[in-house]
């Protein structure tokens, strides 16, 4: 049993907040501890108990980067149980950036934040109706002297909220967070996927998957009911996007071929002959070969639906032959159990999208658009980097070879040379089809790993 | 094979390994002492320096067991053919290189012979995994090639009608030379089938043995497993920051680590039959691509140093090392039980293999603990994962066997 006090949480873990179609994502750097943790205080940041007591308008969720709590005041380096890669920093280690695929055009140097400039310090996320966003803003800033902390950057998310700007409905898929601690995991049913996840995957001081509690920073409870957020701020060649689509499939055919790549309608609906069961109902059990949906779309990568086992449930004796791995085949069994790998998304869209239709006909306008990619999770190592590093970033996912995720691959060469910018699929007659020379559609210009603490480590963190 | 270094010039021994790499850790194929690339029968090899960031452990955990143990370079191959013949081709290739290497261990003089120093230093493995039992250098060469040859044909023709996509398929399959695979002789099977047949036929003869002594092995394996003291420190962040820099240049990754076991018989003997029947298993049963569920690792080697005191485990995998730990876990939490469960500080197993890797934070922990760099690594094919291997050799069979209907959709796709 693993619950969490909703008055303890931030919101943002338990929600997207859609309907506040505003948002700001404000980087501070603290220039003065004591003044810095003194009006930080007199912030009002919004909890999960008053998002479920209430319909807010106004939301403030506060982070920090490693840096920042060093910035402030705390030995973050000797407090035993903050996640190495936390502590690292999302730019600060080579090999990870290689893991990663935030190399040549994607690598830190390149970034306009995050990257060699250091890390910001405090992340403050407000999300208010567009129309009250700004005014948000500047009254939160107000309260912000800068002899405290200076402002490095204020990043605008615009709407509409769940559609991203190559036009897809985005953020479908999420995990339902388990709150009430009723999941045992562990045993024959989790050979088969399930959406609900163990709490102790997205807040720290919980039961995760494996089933027990993982090392947090405990003392004086700094860490617990907090989590790690990730904030990657994509750019998308939305124009690149529709142009080279067109010049593959022609203008006919360029909606079904991007279709195919994502994985799902544009609207946001499944492909049809998944027979899914409303927008989630599914999985790629019936699919292994990826005849529907390909095996490297962007939502077969990000979620692959997979449970502990390919074959499924197939009782006691049948279980113990696939797990000795006497039935089956490896090309059927190549992609790692869903449940430990599991993402909260909370990001959202920048700059204006221009129409999806008017892009297909060839008209351009050009406006810079892109994602607030930020996601929850409390395993940076196995949630985060396993799934940017071993499924959308890597050209062997599933088995592939020569190919990345159709949108968010870098394109790089795999050692030895091999081209990694095909996708492979089959056409609506069942007949295999492979592209090739796929452009860079999204680049990585920011980025930093960020602590979202629960509210009691939020107040121990800025006291005196 | 392994052998002892002299004292205190261990710095001097990396710094000489260090010029065979291009990154930290990666061989130059090419490289001035030995330039593996050369030598066309190996599929990966490392040169690896034995020193075991565990052994203070013993003070903790294990009083009975000595405190020093030696720190030996290690030179591991997996390789095509007869080994006398390795030996010999190795020493032919570069004498002059292998000599200075050698030059930091013990017992290496001047004028030793090089092979029979090297044939005196070797060392058997108690198990051994291979991915594909009897896939060559040459085969899979060969099989990489093919694919490189048919792909821009795939790519150019996209959207013909498979039958006449096949076509030009296998006309430029017909230019790209085959070697005709190799089949195992008569001498070779039967004596396959002999070790096969040893597990059951000892199982039988020992039997009344098992019968006899299963109680009070249970009682003692469960007093062991409650009492056995578990050391799973967290990571260093700056030994995980060097290792980090050798990992991840290639989809392939070397993996070695290094622990003693357990004091005592009792688990020393369970490692040995536990070890020997891995061994079985590997070369019997999981010969075609599959350790259990593992698809990812080329090859895997367990190997008793020092009377059986401690193991030394060297693995080639795909994918990183959190996926790797992870597959792992998820996949065969009681086959490392049962491979790992008596290593000294192991997290505490239930019945042999239960527990233990479930554990996943002190495993992976436990697991960091005993992991030491390796200088050099080399593999043969670089970008190619067990995963393209096995499908390149299916799409050989293709050309071979020409196939129809769903099944040369299912073939053309894989091109």
């Amino acid at each position: 049993m693993s619950t969490a006090a909703p008055d303890d949480v931030q919101a943002l873990v338990g929600r997207g907040f859609g309907s506040l179609d505003g948002a700001r994502y404000v980087l501070l750097r603290v220039e003065d501890a004591a003044a810095a943790r003194h009006c930080l205080r007199g912030l009002a940041v919004t909890s999960e108990a008053q998002a479920r007591a209430s319909r807010l308008t106004r939301v403030l969720q506060m982070a920090f980067t490693a840096a920042g709590l060093r910035a402030l005041g705390l030995a973050v380096d000797a407090i035993p149980g903050f996640a190495p890669e936390f502590l690292d920093g999302l730019s600060g280690d080579p090999s990870r950036s290689r893991r990663l695929g935030d190399v040549e055009n994607c690598a830190p140097s390149r970034w306009r934040w995050g990257g060699e400039a250091g890390e910001p310090h405090v992340l403050l996320i407000l999300l208010a109706k567009q129309v009250e966003i700004d005014g948000y803003l500047a009254e939160t800033l107000a309260a912000l002297p800068g002899a405290a902390c200076t402002v490095v950057q204020v990043n605008a998310g615009s709407g509409p909220v769940g559609r991203e700007p190559f036009g897809f409905v985005d953020g479908v898929s999420q995990p339902d967070v388990d709150w009430d601690g009723t999941l045992k995991p562990g045993g024959a049913k989790d050979r088969l996927y399930r959406e609900d996840i163990a709490l102790g995957e997205f807040l720290l001081g919980h039961v995760n998957e494996y089933g027990f509690v993982a090392d947090y920073p405990e003392a004086e409870g700094i860490g617990r009911n907090g989590t790690y957020l990730v904030y990657r701020q994509l750019e998308q060649d939305v124009v690149g996007f529709w142009r080279w689509t067109v010049l593959r499939a022609g203008e006919g055919g360029a909606m079904a071929l991007a279709e195919r790549m994502v994985g799902r309608r544009i609207d946001g609906d499944p492909l049809p002959a998944l027979g899914s069961e409303g927008r989630n109902g599914f999985t790629f059990a019936t699919d292994p070969d990826g005849l529907v949906c390909p095996i490297g779309s962007h939502i077969r990568r990000a979620n692959p639906r997979s449970g502990d086992d390919p074959r499924g449930r197939r009782g006691f004796l049948g279980d113990l032959v696939s797990s000795l791995g006497l039935k089956g085949t490896a090309m059927h069994d190549a992609v790692a159990s869903a449940r430990f790998h599991r993402l909260l998304r909370r990001g959202r869209p920048y700059g204006t999208p221009p129409d999806t239709q008017a892009l297909i006909a060839g008209e351009m306008p050009v406006e810079e658009c892109g994602l607030h990619f930020i996601c929850l999770n409390a395993s940076l190592a196995r949630q985060f980097e396993f799934v940017q590093g071993s499924w959308i970033a890597s050209p062997y996912f599933g088995g592939l070879s020569g190919e990345q995720d159709p949108l968010l691959g870098n394109r790089c060469p795999a050692n030895g040379g091999a081209p990694t910018d095909a996708f492979g699929y089959y056409d609506q007659h069942g007949t295999p089809r492979l592209v090739a020379g796929l452009p860079r559609f999204v680049t990585l210009v920011g980025g930093a790993y960020f602590f979202l603490p629960g509210l009691g480590g939020l107040a121990r963190i800025l006291r005196n | 094979m392994a052998a002892p270094i002299r004292f205190g010039c261990r710095a001097d021994l990396e710094s000489l390994l260090a010029t065979m790499t291009r990154e930290p850790g990666q061989a130059d194929p090419e490289n001035a002492l030995v330039p593996f690339g050369r030598l066309n029968r190996i599929h990966v090899a490392r040169f690896v320096i034995l020193d075991d960031p565990s052994l203070p452990d013993r003070l903790l955990l294990a009083e009975s067991l000595p405190v020093h143990e030696p720190v030996r370079l290690a030179f591991i191959a997996d390789f095509d053919g007869d080994e006398a013949d390795f030996f010999d081709a190795l020493a032919a290739l570069a004498e002059a290189g292998l000599r200075r290497i050698f030059s930091f261990c013990i017992d290496f003089t001047p004028d030793a012979d090089l092979v029979e120093w090297m044939r005196d230093h070797n060392l058997p493995t108690a198990a051994n995994y291979i991915n594909w039992r009897g896939r060559s250098t040459r085969q899979i060469g060969e099989e990489a090639a093919l694919h490189r040859a048919l792909r821009p044909a795939r790519l150019l023709h996209d959207g013909l009608a498979p039958e006449a996509l096949q076509r030009i398929l296998l006309n430029i399959g017909g230019t790209v030379p085959l070697t005709p695979l190799r089949r195992s002789g008569l001498a070779e099977k039967l004596l396959d089938i002999g070790h096969f047949l040893l597990l059951p036929a000892i199982g039988l003869l020992l039997f009344p043995f098992v019968i006899v002594g299963a109680i009070p092995f249970v009682l003692v394996l469960r007093h062991r497993e409650r009492t056995d003291p578990v050391l799973a420190p967290v990571p260093d962040r700056a030994r995980n920051r060097m290792l980090s820099a050798q990992e991840d240049h290639d989809i392939t990754n070397q993996y070695s680590a290094i622990g003693s076991l357990k004091p005592g018989r009792f688990r020393r003997w369970l490692t040995v039959v536990i070890l020997w029947v891995i061994n079985w298993g590997a070369r019997h049963i999981y010969r075609k691509g599959r350790l259990a569920r593992v698809n990812t690792i080329h090859f895997a080697s367990w190997t008793f140093l020092d009377e059986r005191r401690r193991v030394y485990f060297a693995s080639n995998y795909d994918g990183s090392r959190e996926a790797y730990n992870d597959d792992f876990i998820n996949k065969v939490a009681f086959g490392l039980n049962l491979s790992f469960s008596n290593g000294l500080g192991y997290p505490r197993t239930d019945w042999l293999i239960l527990g233990g890797a479930r554990r996943e934070q002190d495993f992976k922990r436990y697991l960091f603990h005993h992991q030491i760099p390796t200088q050099v690594w080399y593999k043969a094919f670089p970008g190619l994962s067990n995963y393209d291997m096995a499908r390149n050799a299916r799409i050989r069979a293709g050309i071979d066997h020409p196939p129809r209907g769903k099944a040369l959709r299912r073939w053309l796709a894989e091109i």
